[in-house]
């Protein structure tokens, strides 16, 4: 089980979302997939997905520098 | 019908915002893990020359390609992703580009004018409309 990162700080639409769905793509059953990035709307957008996919959304936090992580569970 | 639903999507022009506009809803449809497909016509598969995606004017307030320019500098500024990119991440993501072979009759399109590794297939209405038919979303652009 990996744990695989994306870096989307600064990205605008629709980068984010691309670059998480290739994560996925690439991961494997059980394997988690953290996001992080600034695009205001993705943060909202990526979950959306995760819905639409049928993964678990493990979780959605952002610090005081307006960055913000997503953690999903293949 | 596509179990997770499918975009397709008729790219007739070739101005620079709405090759943006195709590329960046098949990509979001693509990343919500629907099907997607493009099919490139007219002014449109003219962007899919060698060295022609990024080529296409502004829609409107293109001023001779000063508006075009302004525009370009301002996506730079906000860090939007080039054409190329989007195209790129389209394919990887297995989205589908056809190219009309009529339009490349027309305007005496040879396929090795274009990009021809993108190219899923060279085709007319006939299968633009089995595509679309099993699409849940359609557009034309």
């Amino acid at each position: 089980m990996a744990e695989i990162k994306v870096n989307c700080i600064r990205e605008n639409c629709p980068v984010p979302l691309v670059e998480t769905r290739k994560a996925i793509r690439k991961s494997a059953a059980g394997d988690i997939i953290e996001v992080t990035g600034t695009h205001p709307t993705s943060k909202r957008e990526i979950p959306m997905a995760v819905k639409e996919m049928g993964l678990e959304l493990l979780g959605v936090s952002e610090d005081s520098n307006g960055i913000w992580t997503i953690r999903i569970k293949r | 019908m596509a179990e997770k639903g499918k975009v397709t999507i008729v790219l007739h022009s070739g101005d620079m915002d709405k090759v943006y506009s195709a590329l960046i809803i098949a990509n979001g449809a693509l990343s919500v893990g629907m099907e997607a497909s493009i099919f490139f016509t007219f002014w449109g598969l003219q962007r899919l020359k060698k060295g022609a995606l990024d080529k296409g004017p502004l829609s409107k307030m293109n001023m001779l390609g000063l508006g075009k320019t302004m525009v370009k500098q301002r996506m730079k500024a906000a860090n939007v992703a080039s054409l190329e990119r989007l195209l790129t991440d389209f394919k990887e993501l297995g989205g589908k580009i056809l190219a009309c072979d009529m339009t490349m009759e027309i305007m005496g399109i040879k396929k090795e004018d274009l990009r021809e590794d993108l190219i899923s297939d060279y085709c007319a209405v006939g299968t633009y409309i089995m595509e679309a038919k099993e699409s849940t979303v359609n557009l034309f652009i």
